[in-house]
């Protein structure tokens, strides 16, 4: 091992070593090696079916690997619930937003707050009078723009406000470590800029996973992309190597698309 | 919050008032068949809104409710028949032992979900069923008559209609109370987010399940209280209570009231049972206009009615009666 490679080791947040995963007789995730370092915005691309929402399943504990260690914050991670990573500070947002709709925008994040509250067994003070819960919600709300939406069903904010939504939760807990899958998928371009500055500004002060499609977003934004194919790491890079990777552009970004970014 | 002034808080302040006077009625006009009609009603009330904190609430849809109602009747009745009368020791143990049934019960049905966890409460409140029907001691099929009313020296007389029926609408308020702090506690909110999207409870870091067993055993423990109650109005206690039917009653007293509102279950168990006493006279009225043979042999087809109207609730009424009353509201 060089001094480099020794330095990320020690110094990644999150360190997935060899994941492997099978549904039958397709690969998922073929020996799947990757590192996100704090403060990293980690772009992850690849066409469909290639893999990237198993490795975040794989990530948060939704789903079992086969194979593969997964380290967080110095932690082995592999074989903990969901529920524990989640406390340890790995927030996911779903690729199919998956809300609590019959509640409030406010509702929804603040049972987010809550989840990271300590446990839940307190059975009498009004919950949506808590301080504690409600002032963090609202912040979060405001954080992703949906500051002014707060007292509105879920079910009656717009898809580009449900990715906010999704956002504002996996923000709630002040999580060290965002892992977001396709934020951008469905939104016009308006929402999508608008999706983007606030991706930078998160950027800031959480380790960044980001699963996507909009090649635009994701050169404006990674400081490192990963493509897989397969199941499997075809190339790792900085935006610039990855652009200019003879293999990625006749795998993923496909000639035509290549010149164009 | 200011409650305002509406409709609907007309309407359930109007039930309640009724509720609160029926034994001054009964006081004055010396006719007791209403308050001990509205002493059943209440009782079974306070087991539709237990029914409804897991229902309602937690989408949980337990099809063996009834069971506790069994079980609270059955520890008052047993222990009646052998001698220990005190209901400070009659009731306390009734909602023990009603705590833990429903312990074992839900930490065995709640690994289960939608259909399955419909049968399996079902199934389980049927062996209970037949658990008691294999008491011979106590009664069996036929059940057991209970002599004497549970006893609590000075402080209350179960044999008083008036002071039985007022214990009775006390706890019910007082269940509904609770259910009301614990909807809108943080225990509450676990509980609605499981109902509406369990997958990403567990996504933010909620083990669900535990919130959802201790929500089903103050569920089970409070209907386990409301048996303790009905043995105790009806002087008897016998294997019915349990049967699948009765828990399938619950259940229609919640939904017709509406799924998920803090008296729902109230006002769907007044509508239900009074439907139950005044159907069969009135079917038999009309029937007896058209055709006089037939009139005491067409109220027994009250269900015939009762049937599509619970239909028509369902279909064209998703939040039952209250909810009805909130849409009227809003216009
Ligand atoms: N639960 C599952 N059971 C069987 N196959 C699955 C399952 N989840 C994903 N797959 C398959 O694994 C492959 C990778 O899927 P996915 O991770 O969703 O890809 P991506 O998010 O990159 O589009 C696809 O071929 C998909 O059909
Ligand atoms: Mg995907």
């Amino acid at each position: 091992m060089d001094y480099w490679q020794r330095c990320n080791v020690a110094d990644a947040l999150l360190q997935v070593e060899a994941l492997s995963k099978r549904f039958g007789g397709i690969v998922a995730s073929d020996a799947l090696s990757l590192s996100v370092a704090p403060g990293e915005l980690h772009a992850v691309i690849g066409p469909n079916g290639a893999g990237k929402t198993t490795l975040i399943s794989q990530l948060t504990g939704q789903l079992a690997p086969d194979f593969g260690k997964i380290t967080f914050a110095g932690l082995d991670i592999t074989a903990l619930p969901t529920h524990r990573r989640s406390a340890l500070g790995l927030a996911r947002s779903f690729q199919i937003t998956s809300l609590f709709l019959d509640m409030s925008a406010l509702d929804n994040v603040s049972l987010a707050v809550q989840a990271h509250a300590g446990h839940s067994f307190r059975f009498w003070r009004d919950a949506r009078n808590e301080s504690e819960l409600r002032e963090p919600a609202r912040a979060a709300l405001v954080r992703v723009g949906l500051g002014e939406r707060a007292s509105a069903p879920a079910a009656e904010l717009s898809h580009g406000e449900h990715r906010q939504l999704e956002i504002a939760m996996a923000l709630a807990g002040r999580p060290r470590m965002l892992l977001l899958d396709e934020p951008m998928a469905g939104l016009g371009p308006e929402e999508s800029a608008r999706m983007v500055e606030m991706l930078r500004a998160l950027k800031s002060e959480h380790a960044i996973l980001l699963v996507e499609h909009d090649m635009e977003a994701v050169f404006a934004l990674a400081d490192r992309i990963t493509v897989l194919v397969y199941g499997r790491v075809i190339a790792s890079g900085a935006p610039e190597t990855i652009r200019n990777h003879a293999e990625v552009r006749r795998a993923y970004l496909g000639e035509q698309e290549a010149a164009d970014v | 919050m200011t409650a305002p002034l509406n409709l609907r808080s007309i309407f359930i302040a109007g039930v309640l008032t009724v509720l609160a006077l029926l034994p001054v009625y009964a006081a004055l006009t010396g006719n007791y068949f209403l308050l001990t009609l509205f002493t059943r009603i209440v009782i079974l009330a306070m087991a539709a809104t237990s029914l409804n904190l897991i229902l309602g609430y937690g989408g949980m849809v337990s099809f063996g409710h009834a069971v506790y109602l069994g079980i609270g009747g059955y520890v008052v009745g047993i222990l009646a028949k052998e001698g220990i009368l005190s209901g400070f020791v009659q009731w306390p143990v009734a909602v023990a032992v009603s705590a833990l049934i429903a312990l074992g019960l839900g930490a065995l049905s709640l690994r289960t979900r939608g259909v399955y966890f419909i049968m399996i409460t079902l199934a389980f409140a049927q062996m209970f069923y037949y658990i008691a029907i294999g008491l011979d001691r106590y009664g069996g099929d036929d059940g057991l008559t209970i002599y004497k009313r549970s006893q609590f020296g000075d402080l209350v007389n179960l044999s008083s209609k008036t002071q039985f029926y007022y214990l009775c609408f006390a706890f019910l308020l007082g269940t509904i109370y609770l259910v009301w702090r614990l909807v809108n506690s943080r225990f509450g909110m676990v509980i609605r987010g499981s109902r509406s999207n369990d997958r990403r409870m567990h996504a933010i870091g909620f083990p669900t399940f535990r919130y959802k067993l201790i929500c089903f055993v103050i569920a089970g423990t409070l209907c386990g209280l409301a048996g303790a109650l009905l043995a105790n109005h009806t002087d008897f206690i016998s294997p019915a209570v349990m049967h699948w039917t009765r828990s399938g009653d619950l259940i229609v007293m919640v939904v017709l009231g509406g799924m998920g509102s803090l008296f729902g279950p109230l006002i769907g168990a007044v509508a239900l049972l009074v439907l139950e006493e005044t159907l069969p006279v009135l079917i038999s009225a009309v029937a007896g206009l058209i055709l006089p043979s037939a009139a005491t042999q067409a109220g027994e087809y009250w269900q015939i009615v009762l049937g599509p109207l619970f239909l028509l609730v369902v279909l064209f009424a998703r939040g039952g009666i209250d909810g009805l009353l909130a849409k009227v509201q809003r216009g």
